[in-house]
């Protein structure tokens, strides 16, 4: 958490280092609660069921929550995230463990550096997808 | 696109109407569940005097912690007419932090409507704009996000 990433230190095509996660049962109602999100296709299999899903899923915006981890573990405390979009592209469902991901995608200038980035299942399949633009202060 | 016969006609009407303004007081223990929800344990949302010395008033919330924040609904008309929604996605713009101890004002905007037909039959996207805005004030963030609504079909 100590390393603060810097503009010098970025350049365009490298890759923002990954993080695992692993979501649990435990994890969605835990992340219900601290969110208010109280839609039960993410706790209770027979609703999700019938609403033609093959189980309980993760909420979109905590996978979105894993793609802002990814930067601001990778950016630490001086550099900002000033954008942060999230596009969902399959279900991911608990047990099964995700890695975010991400790569520089286009430097302008130290304020407006952006990346791509995405959730990744261990077979390689794409969930979501996302952009960020961030900040870096100059050394 | 299908035909657009799907979309009620008080939809497209109802683009850019504004919900009520809600107050939202952020608290401390709230940042602490969401970032053990979240599974990050970034000191910066969870020890104060590391927060404060890094200038901040209080533990900072993290990026998407505003998500937990109370919005007013839009008015009841504002509905898609099928009853079945998934996230489907969403922009988030920062423009100051969200801290302990701060007041958050929101504010919704219903911007968009279109429909599409896909995996789960005809489909009616909703886009809303959250605005949110501090007791200084500062406009802290923007959330503009994407409902996908869907008849639901039981399982045989």
């Amino acid at each position: 958490m100590n390393k603060n990433l810097h503009f010098e230190d970025i350049k365009e095509g490298m890759e923002i280092p990954a993080i695992k996660k692993n979501p649990t049962t435990q994890q969605l109602v835990k992340y219900a609660g601290a969110s208010g999100d109280f839609y039960q296709i993410h706790y209770d299999m027979e609703y999700a069921k019938n609403n033609g899903l093959p189980g309980v899923i993760l909420h979109g915006a905590l996978k979105n929550a894993f793609l802002g981890q990814l930067i601001t573990d990778w950016i630490g405390t001086s550099g900002k995230l000033k954008m942060l979009e999230v596009q969902y592209k399959g279900m991911d469902l608990p047990g099964t463990p995700v890695y975010a991901k991400g790569i520089v995608s286009k430097i302008i200038d130290e304020n407006n550096i952006d990346c791509d980035l995405w959730l990744e299942t261990e077979s390689g399949d794409k969930t979501t997808i996302g952009k960020a633009t961030i900040q870096l202060p100059k050394n | 696109m299908s035909d657009s016969n799907t979309i009620p006609k008080s939809l497209i009407d109802a683009i850019g109407t504004e919900s009520e303004q809600l107050s939202n007081d952020i608290e401390k223990g709230a940042i602490r569940r969401f970032a053990e929800a979240i599974e990050d344990n970034n000191p910066t949302y969870l020890n104060e005097e590391y927060a404060k010395s890094l200038g901040y008033r209080n533990v900072i919330a993290p990026p998407t912690f505003l998500r937990s924040v109370k919005t007013a609904p839009l008015p009841d008309h504002i509905q898609s007419p099928y009853s079945a929604v998934v996230d489907g996605g969403s922009v988030w713009e920062y423009f100051n932090p969200v801290c302990a101890g701060d007041k958050i004002f929101t504010i919704t905007k219903f911007e968009k409507v279109f429909d599409r037909d896909g995996r789960l039959g005809n489909m009616i996207f909703l886009i809303k704009t959250t605005s949110y805005t501090n007791q200084l004030s500062e406009l802290v963030a923007t959330q503009t996000t994407t409902s996908i609504t869907y008849e639901p079909k039981k399982e045989k």
